[in-house]
């Protein structure tokens, strides 16, 4: 059981990485559909990296570098060129999905060592809990204390304020002073150096090799889990665990001889996602409530 | 001016494109892929079959290929497209592609088809295949042997005819040495997915599985089982490289021989599908014995599990039905008594069953 949930936990934390920086940008008005895109681009810089230099380490800083450049590419398009912000994202995917698999082909059939473990003293020597929680990768750690990052700058601090506000009115807070364009370059930037380093946790922890594509999706269920999550930080954990539950119930179940058909749990996440949707969008006051008023609106200042 | 010199460029193009012609002339062949060559498990092993195509035939043949190209209707355009641009023979190399190929190959009566793993054909498209089961027996016979807690997980993309024959091939070979063993089936619902095929290798481990196989394409479960300290099979192409200690062997696909003999057949105009009462004639499904399936060493197993599995690979390639009575399904019904065998036709028609030793029940 303790291996199960162990193999929940990390098969959420790409979701957890990327879910969250996305959170940042959408609360800032930007909705980034490039997250597959910047994921493999995370990924595949991470393993030539963990590779040339052999230190994952390394590898880590340059997937969130990558997918921080990444996102930059997008936020010169929609912010800088005001573009259509869905599908300059989508576009995003494609280039990143093609440029990765471009430099990575020489990469092919390569492997390296992963992340080490590490164990946290006293508390990992918990029965039970000490093995779920305390004895994972570095990245694992930075990926919770990522989202408690979140959660204290958007609720707690002037500038996650600052944030808000521009996702929730972006004429106000450029009224107000505030630089739309800078905040929300900004929080692109974040979402992608977090989208990178959910993609880097692929090579250098999950499947320690690179292979094209290899995301194989979980952009888009990050994505989803935004929006499951309604916008709040630590919503985004407890949704990767039950996206992350679901996907490994769905395998547990059938190594058990469950009768649930698989292609029913596979979409589970998805129509979990629906299922929030329809419940945040019921009332009009909470929907508003909830989801930044600017996402995806494009912001022109008056000339 | 602009107009002449437009018309001395076109027809200096046709000239030189006359020249050219005449000199070489290259046979174009078609090939379509359903990931990229860098899933390095089944696209791969197609791109270095072509690649051995270029150097048998050199500037005879002119190989060109299309890479992603999802399952099911879209593929139609990709392969249209393909026969418009002059391929003579086109090869689809996934299951999936079967009915696209189909209706494709109605519309270029002149090119040839040749599709891969399926089992509808016409009058210019052919099947080709390997009996990728015959390697699973001997994985089988090695996991049997190897197995301490005698749970098996086997990881399956999805529920046709050539999946199926695998995990029953599979788990023949493992009774035939341990009676008391018993397999796990995962469907991933997928050909490739690295991080799912890696979860389920963690949920089979966590069940108390200390062997594992696969009929996906990625390395991920290997180096899952690499991590872990279990051993597992490798798929459709050597995949030392990412797991060492874990690897007991690869089967590998090796398509070269056939897409050569096809194309030499296609061109020397003998090529057929052999319409007629005998179901393979004209098409191709070869194994062991043809070097169409070739194991790669049997590595980190005792030298008496490697001795049996010797045996195994010789005995098929002596010519073993490796479908012979008897065997029941994992409901108790007798499928075959003693003496009896399967024949190609009832591996595609009637094994719609999991043999005794297999956990579960085929979805769908």
């Amino acid at each position: 059981m303790e291996q199960l949930i162990l193999t929940v936990i990390l098969t959420s934390v790409p979701l957890i990485f990327a879910a969250s920086g996305e959170l940042i940008a959408e609360r800032s008005g930007v909705l980034n559909l490039g997250v597959e895109g910047m994921m493999l681009m995370g990924a595949v810089f991470a393993f030539a990296v963990a590779m040339g230099t052999g230190s994952p380490v390394l590898g880590m800083f340059a997937g969130a570098f990558a997918g921080a450049i990444t996102a930059g590419i997008f936020a010169f398009f929609a912010l800088g060129l005001a573009t259509n912000q869905v599908a300059t994202g989508l576009a995003l995917t494609i280039f990143g999905t093609g440029l990765s698999g471009l430099i990575g082909a020489p990469l092919v059939g390569q492997a390296i060592d992963g992340l080490p473990q590490i164990n946290i003293p006293l508390l990992a020597e918990i029965p039970f809990f000490g093995i779920v929680m305390f004895q994972h990768d570095i990245m694992f750690y930075i990926a919770v204390i990522m989202v408690g990052l979140c959660a204290w700058v958007l609720n707690a601090t002037r500038i996650g304020l600052i944030i808000r506000a521009v996702g929730d009115n972006h004429d106000s807070a450029h009224a107000l002073g505030y630089s739309v364009l800078g905040v929300r370059l900004l929080a692109v930037i974040f979402g992608g150096m977090m989208a990178g380093l959910g993609g880097a946790y692929l090579p250098l922890v999950l499947t320690p090799h690179w292979a094209e594509g290899m995301t194989a999706g979980r952009g888009w269920i990050a994505l989803a889990l935004v929006v499951f999550a309604s916008w709040r930080p630590w919503r985004v954990l407890g949704g990767a665990f039950v996206f992350g539950g679901i996907t490994i119930m769905q395998l547990a179940g059938q190594a058990r001889g469950w009768t649930i058909p698989s292609q029913f749990l596979s979409m589970l996440p998805y129509l979990a996602t629906i299922i929030v949707l329809v419940l945040i969008s019921r009332n009009r006051e909470f929907a508003l409530a909830n989801s930044p008023a600017c996402l995806g609106r494009i912001f022109h200042t008056e000339k | 001016m602009k107009k002449f010199l437009t018309t001395m460029m076109a027809s200096a193009f046709a000239l030189v494109g006359g020249i050219s012609a005449a000199v070489a002339d290259p046979v174009k062949v078609g090939f379509v892929y359903l990931t990229n060559p860098g899933d390095h498990g089944w696209t791969y092993a197609h791109e270095v079959a072509r690649l051995e195509v270029n150097k048998h035939f050199g500037n005879k043949v002119e190989t060109s290929y299309v890479e992603n190209v999802p399952e099911g209707p879209d593929a139609a355009r990709v392969i249209r497209e393909l026969a418009r641009q002059g391929n003579k023979i086109i090869f689809t190399t996934s299951f999936g592609y079967m009915d696209p190929t189909l209706r494709v190959s109605k519309e270029f009566p002149d090119v040839k088809f040749e599709h891969i793993t399926g089992y509808k054909r016409s009058g210019n498209m052919a099947t080709g295949n390997i009996r990728f089961y015959e390697g699973r027996y001997v994985q089988g016979v090695v996991a049997g042997m190897m197995t301490k807690s005698n749970k098996i997980g086997y990881l399956a993309s999805f529920p046709i005819p050539e999946v199926i024959q695998g995990i029953n091939a599979f788990a023949l070979g493992m009774r035939s040495v341990n009676p008391d063993a018993e397999m796990s089936i995962i469907w991933v619902n997928s050909w490739y997915d690295p991080v799912k095929e890696a979860d389920a290798a963690k949920v089979h481990i966590a069940e108390g599985a200390d062997i594992l196989a696969q009929h996906t394409d990625s390395p991920a479960m290997l180096q899952t089982a690499e991590k872990a300290g279990v051993h597992g099979f490798g798929q459709s192409s050597d995949m030392k490289a990412f797991a060492p200690k874990a690897q007991l062997f690869s089967s590998v696909n090796n398509w070269s021989p056939y897409y050569i003999s096809k194309i030499e057949q296609m061109m020397d105009g003998s090529w057929s599908t052999g319409e007629g009462p005998d179901h393979w004639a004209g098409n191709t499904w070869l194994g062991m014995a043809d070097d169409y399936l070739t194991l790669t060493e049997f590595e980190n197993m005792p030298a008496e599990v490697k001795a049996a599995a010797e045996a195994a690979e010789a005995k098929i390639k002596g010519g073993y039905n490796i479908f012979t009575g008897p065997f029941n399904d994992n409901q108790g019904n007798v499928i075959l008594k003693a003496g009896e065998t399967y024949h190609d036709g009832n591996l595609w028609n009637d094994m719609n069953y999991y043999v005794e030793g297999v956990n579960g029940k085929i979805p769908g």
